[in-house]
């Protein structure tokens, strides 16, 4: 357990890169990680709370999986729109209670880009 | 004289023979006899081990690891409650033997998977998947595979199995996520398994329960407000909806987790049911099914559990109230008290007979142990993610 915050800040770090050699996703590059706790508490309800339904690892249950394969080629900002509001016809929720539009855009970057373990 | 002589005699006799003792006696000393009745295992999420716990003492036992992916876990236990069946997240079932405290068998059986049930005569072990989808059959005993139940080979779609539970004579019941069906599984003959197909039973069921007297096998819905209920002592006459329209004229609320049933819904004549998208459990007749009240709760219920003696209702909550757990009293239906027991309560699990109700709080690592006569706490116990909490008594209880 003690790993997890040295592997979060190594995250950290390895994220301007990230963003740099992504300049595809431009409109979403500009979404910047946010200051701790506030990224540790995201990346906690990532695994936990989206991952009640995705799986912890994140590799799907009842909700689909989140890797960066079954992720890839779906528009970001589709993505960030149906964390923030859900989707209808199926169990996924609105999580725009808990997290703003930047947080999404964050969490949908570092799925896309494997960086959420 | 004579008295000391013969007491300084068999004291000497007792040193002569200490040391044999000692030695026919290495083997027990090192494991005392005991019974597993009192045991259980906790699960810890992240850290693919579980625990033994004794619940009589209220204390740890040993951890075992090397069980996987245990995110999602659910367990059965052997005829004998001596061995702990683990399904996990990864698809594996691992054995472990409660007494030995060792991982004794374990079998990666899917891609995908949260749990599984034995049959009636503890002869068979059933895996539900999500990925692939379907139900496989394993001997209990050595988990060598016996047979695989496709949900695509009798033309549905391959679908995520929920909500598996035994029935008496060696059948399983379980429900379709996608396809919205329950089947039941005859396993009588386990290597040639025969099914059962109910389509149209509603949208999305997402779990289901056994009655504990294994006649009901009921498939929560959450694409529509009800429930289907398959009574299989009258199986030909089809699945019927229960409960519908609960939350009629009501806007549903956001399920931020899945509720979770098993027969521990069922207390004396009635039946406690979370409802989905309301912050309420409904209460129904055990034997018409109709719906008699609703108990307003303060969040999204996951576990709605019965003591053992029916007297009482637990209930613990979805994201954001998981911090909160709340008991109803079941002549008055009411909410008698509102507990706080720590971070992420996941989970629940009485003692055998009730006395005492054990809580796992994921985020603040430790299992709570609540009396259930004063809702005191009574001893907490660290935990690493703590989330599933089987006691063996489950061994000899239907649909558990």
């Amino acid at each position: 357990m003690d790993s997890v915050p040295v592997r979060r800040s190594l995250w950290l770090l390895a994220l301007p890169a990230l963003l740099a050699t992504s300049l595809w996703q431009s409109q979403l590059a500009a979404a910047a990680a946010p200051a701790e706790p506030r990224a540790g508490a995201l990346l906690q309800l990532l695994h936990n709370d989206c991952g009640a339904c995705h799986g912890l690892s994140l590799k799907g249950g009842l909700g689909s999986p989140l890797t960066p394969q079954a992720l890839a080629g779906k528009p970001a900002d589709s993505l960030v729109a149906t964390i923030l509001n859900g989707r209808p016809g199926t169990p996924m929720p609105p999580w725009r209670p808990f997290l703003s539009e930047e947080e999404a855009q964050w969490l949908v970057q570092l799925l896309q880009q494997g960086g959420a373990r | 004289m004579a008295g000391s002589t013969l007491a300084t005699g068999r004291r000497t006799l007792a040193r002569l023979l200490a040391p044999l003792l000692c030695l026919a006696l290495a083997a027990c000393a090192s494991t005392p006899l005991r019974g597993t009745g009192d045991l259980g295992v906790v699960i810890e999420r992240a850290s693919g081990s579980v625990q033994i716990v004794d619940n009589s003492h209220t204390q740890s036992l040993a951890r075992v690891q090397g069980l996987g992916d245990l995110s999602h876990a659910s367990v059965v236990f052997s005829r004998d409650a001596r061995y702990a069946y683990v399904f996990g997240r990864d698809g594996a079932i691992s054995k472990v033997d409660l007494l030995t405290a060792r991982l004794v068998k374990r079998v990666e059986q899917a891609s995908n998977s949260i749990g599984g049930a034995i049959s009636s005569d503890g002869r068979v072990i059933a895996a539900q998947n999500y990925s692939p989808g379907g139900v496989k059959l394993f001997d209990a005993d050595s988990l060598q595979l016996l047979s695989s139940v496709s949900t695509a080979a009798f033309g549905g779609s391959e679908s995520k199995v929920v909500g598996l539970a035994d029935l008496p004579g060696n059948r399983f019941a379980f429900a379709l996520y996608d396809s919205g069906e329950i089947w039941l599984l005859d396993a009588s003959t386990p290597t040639a398994p025969k099914v059962q197909r109910f389509e149209h039973i509603g949208k999305q069921p997402y779990d289901g329960l056994a009655s504990g007297d294994g006649r009901y096998f009921i498939a929560g819905l959450y694409g529509e407000d009800g429930l289907a209920l398959l009574d299989s002592w009258h199986a030909d006459a089809g699945v019927r909806r229960i409960l519908g329209g609960y939350g009629r004229g009501r806007q549903a609320l956001p399920v931020y987790k899945m509720p979770h049933l098993r027969g521990w819904s069922i207390a004396g004549d009635y039946a406690f049911l979370p409802a989905i998208g309301q912050h309420e459990v409904l209460v129904a007749d055990n034997r018409s099914w109709a719906q008699v009240a609703s108990v307003p709760v303060l969040g999204q219920p996951v576990f709605v559990m019965a003591e053992p003696g029916g007297r009482r209702v637990w209930v613990n909550f979805a994201f954001p109230d998981n911090d909160k757990v709340q008991v109803i009293d079941v002549p008055t239906r009411q909410v008698i008290k509102t507990l706080q027991p720590g971070r992420a309560i996941l989970h629940m699990e009485f003692t055998p007979r009730g006395d005492a109700v054990w809580l796992s709080s994921r985020d603040d690592n430790k299992l709570v142990v609540i009396d259930t006569a004063t809702l005191a706490v009574r001893s907490t116990l660290p935990a690493l993610e703590p989330s599933g909490i089987f006691f063996s008594w489950r061994a000899s209880r239907m649909g558990m």
